[in-house]
């Protein structure tokens, strides 16, 4: 609908340093008029001023502070504790927007699960010629031991974080999926809630959809993953402990679902059978949701070092005794090369079109593709297949000769290792930076959970890029968060 | 409860009751000093570092600097201020949930407070009230443990853990008092200054509760009866007892069936020979062994609870 007011809506504070480039801006069509679902916030922003929005900030990030809602850094002093830098404004999401987010989140994990389930089983996608053998059984994340291995209700994925970015055209596209723990859901519950606080009378007249009940839809879906002859199952969360980055989530979400926060130390196994010692005695363990990666959760069957895991955890396992989410060896989902292969495994299992696209990848270890990334370096985003948090990659546009030059070596000596995307222009969205509302760069974290049945919570973890112009959302990398609003309708 | 939660909470009471009990006792010392005699200064810091069972430093026990230090910041000393704080604070940290938020507030804040001062700064100043604000801190802690948390399992964890260790303390420190009085052949007697013997009630938070019971006449069997059998003063020895048994029954109470037997007897022992205890009879028969017997009960009550709730065997367990 157009503006009556004026031809535009930015340019007048708390929008005065406010403006548009090639990207999609949430808040603002490319004329610069208020999109519809956020004519209510805009109304109250330009009444506010900046003064008031600076003082719900602060007492916003005070709320942060005193709740001991941190993370930890890595590479500073062990214990280096940090709040999460939290961005007033939420972003908006419509009920037909989340509708395509929805049916393509629940398509992809659906087809993922089966695609984990074949690989490990009989690998028809494989004979079928539609995903080449190689490709998995060079994946890092590749878990022989599963081959084979029953998993509870066949649920390999449990908890699903898929990263979204909104393209110039306004649609969402998959960039990465997160199958082996991923994290972050805490901030979109606490984001909530200190939203909540800050601008009570806004929220509760927007109609936006909670997403409180996410710890009751976590523990039913983990419960449901319960060897069957259990009729009230003990559910653990297995943290790595204190020091790692997470461990304000872990407690979290242990409270919330009102389960036992352990580590590996607490556990032990005694013929497959998995315990945890209490001061009443050893308890019997049913289901482990397990925030460390396969790596270090069982020294006997991965690696010998790690003293965070349980001894013995696998085959207990593997004998059905104990269910764990996710499964081991989900993390082949996560490899960037398979990624490539997603909306095939889609095709291939469902039979339908993805209702969310792929960005376009060029895999490094295909022949035509390498060329193609070599003479483009400059303008392609490299990522190392096994990697996450935004480490190991390069950004062509913002790279340096030296940096081209290393990825270049680094491409040639171990081409499977990299991939290669379009740089992207991520949506923008108005953010309260520096006493002024500007466009910053997001993404979106959608949680999936799949037990018996797909739940996805409407909302998500929106990551802002607080550095003007950066593209990197991380929160290991300068990135912050927002609250995410679905709308009814 | 998970074990190790128990473990930390145990460990988390016991190393501050530890900071807390070293910090009085050099606020004593140091206060001492202020009335020595050159023959009285070596003895003194000798009694205090045997009752913390250390060792004199390098330049003597009569270099209450180095003492000082060593006692207060020296992390290279399990046993310093410093360290039994940041030991405390560590434990709480691996149980953060489980404990109010107020409690790792005031406990991180004691850390940051010692953590933040040296040695020389508060030798310049007024060492005392570096220590006053230790023990305040200390006082503060528990004060918002029993205000703040649920007097459940993982609370009388805390209280099995300070009163553990209060109890060896106390015993250590009455027994280092009282030998060179006790083991002095009875031709030649070495009289302690009664300078002395306030002292040592002070360094139990005692003189004016004695005072109240026995005026100020000040005679040692009363002081050993005070410090060891007054089941009202709370650093005594059979308050303690009384304490640890309690906390003891309490556990075994909400841990449901398992069989603490072993544990729930020490304490009870304890307990009883406290209640029924009669001092003359303690210092005519040998109140050295004596209090070496306390220490050793107590010793053997940590370990029995080990053994029941911390790091049975797990075949034990499997069957039970």
């Amino acid at each position: 609908m157009p503006n009556e007011r004026s031809a535009t809506d930015i340019g007048r504070p708390p929008f005065a340093s406010y403006q548009l480039d090639a990207a999609y801006d949430e808040m603002f069509t490319p004329l610069g008029q208020v999109r519809e679902h956020y004519r209510t916030l805009y109304d109250r922003l330009r009444e506010m001023g900046a003064s008031e929005l600076l003082q719900r900030q602060r007492y916003a990030d005070a709320s942060f502070l005193n709740q001991g809602i941190t993370f930890t850094v890595y590479g500073e002093d062990a214990g280096t504790e940090r709040i999460f830098p939290y961005d007033l404004l939420p972003r908006i999401i419509t009920a037909a927007e989340w509708a395509i987010v929805e049916r393509g989140l629940a398509q992809r994990i659906t087809a993922l699960n089966h695609f984990l389930h074949d690989i490990y089983h009989d690998g028809k996608i494989f004979r079928d010629g539609v995903v080449p053998r190689e490709l998995i059984y060079t994946c890092q994340h590749y878990r022989r031991e599963m081959r084979n291995v029953n998993v509870p209700r066949n649920a390999y994925i449990t908890v699903v974080g898929t990263d979204l970015v909104r393209l110039p055209d306004g649609s969402f596209a998959v960039l990465e999926d997160n199958l082996r723990v991923p994290s972050g859901v805490s901030y979109m519950l606490t984001n909530r809630s200190v939203m909540k606080r800050a601008f009570p009378r806004l929220f509760a007249n927007y109609g936006v959809r909670p997403i409180d009940d996410y710890g009751k839809a976590l523990l039913t879906t983990l419960r449901a993953l319960a060897p069957e002859h259990r009729s009230d199952p003990t559910i653990v969360l297995l943290t790595p402990g204190v020091y790692n980055s997470a461990y304000f989530e872990h407690t979290f979400l242990a409270r919330i679902m009102g389960i036992e926060l352990v580590e590996g130390r607490d556990l032990l196994v005694h013929d497959n059978i998995v315990y945890m010692r209490t001061t009443a005695g050893l308890r019997r363990v049913d289901v482990i949701y397990r925030r460390l990666d396969d790596d270090f959760i069982d020294p006997l069957a991965f690696r010998p070092d790690s003293i965070l895991g349980v001894p013995g955890l696998l085959n207990a396992y593997r004998s059905g005794n104990v269910a764990m989410a996710n499964a081991v060896g989900t993390g082949i989902a996560d490899d960037k090369a398979v990624y490539a292969y997603v909306p095939a495994i889609i095709r291939y299992y469902l039979g339908e079109e993805p209702a969310l696209q792929n960005i376009e990848t060029y895999l490094c270890d295909k022949a035509d593709d390498r060329a193609y990334v070599l003479e483009h370096l400059d303008d392609l985003v490299v990522k190392a297949v096994g990697e996450s948090g935004g480490y190991g990659m390069l950004i062509g546009p913002h790279s340096t000769r030296e940096q081209r030059d290393t990825f270049r070596d680094l491409i040639i000596a171990n081409p499977r290792n990299y991939i290669a995307q379009p740089t992207l222009s991520l949506s923008r969205a108005p953010c309260f930076v520096d006493e002024q509302v500007e466009p910053r760069h997001i993404d979106l974290r959608p949680y999936i959970l799949n037990g018996d049945q797909v739940t996805i919570v409407p909302g998500g973890l929106t990551r802002v890029a607080l550095r003007r112009g950066s593209l990197v959302v991380n929160s290991s990398q300068g990135g912050g968060s927002k609250d995410t609003w679905v709308l009814f309708e | 409860m998970l074990s190790r939660v128990a473990d930390s909470l145990y460990w988390m009471s016991r190393y501050l009751e530890r900071a807390e009990h070293t910090a009085r006792l050099i606020a004593v010392g140091l206060n001492l000093m202020l009335d020595q005699t050159p023959q009285s200064v070596g003895p003194r810091w000798e009694r205090l570092l045997a009752a913390l069972r250390a060792y004199p430093p390098p330049s003597g026990s009569g270099d209450a600097y180095a003492i000082a230090r060593m006692l207060t910041f020296d992390t290279a000393n399990d046993g310093s201020i410093v360290s039994c704080i940041a030991s405390a604070r560590e434990n709480a940290r691996q149980v953060r949930e489980q404990i109010s938020s107020e409690m790792w507030e005031q406990l991180n804040r004691l850390y940051l407070k010692v953590k933040g001062s040296s040695i020389d700064q508060i030798w310049q100043g007024e060492p005392l009230e570096f220590y006053q604000e230790v023990k305040e801190g200390a006082h503060l802690f528990q004060g918002v443990t029993d205000a703040t948390m649920t007097h459940g399992e993982g609370w009388q964890f805390i209280q099995v853990g300070r009163y553990l260790e209060r109890a060896g303390a106390t015993a250590s420190l009455i027994d280092q008092h009282f030998r060179p009085f006790l083991e002095a052949p009875s031709d030649a007697p070495v009289a302690l200054d009664y300078i002395d013997w306030v002292g040592l009630l002070r360094c139990c938070t005692a003189f004016e509760a004695y005072c109240k019971v026995y005026t100020a006449d000040i005679q040692p069997e009363c002081v050993a009866e005070f410090l060891l059998l007054n089941g009202d003063g709370p650093r005594s020895v059979r308050f303690a007892a009384d304490h640890i048994q309690r906390a003891m029954q309490a556990i075994s109470h909400a841990t449901g069936t398992r069989s603490a037997g072993r544990a729930e007897r020490l304490a009870g022992r304890l307990r009883a020979a406290m209640d029924y205890g009669q001092v003359d009879e303690i210092i005519a028969e040998n109140m050295h062994a004596y209090l070496e017997s306390i220490q050793r009960q107590c010793g053997a009550i940590h370990g029995a609870i080990y053994q029941a709730y911390v790091s049975y065997p797990v075949d034990t367990a499997l069957t039970s």
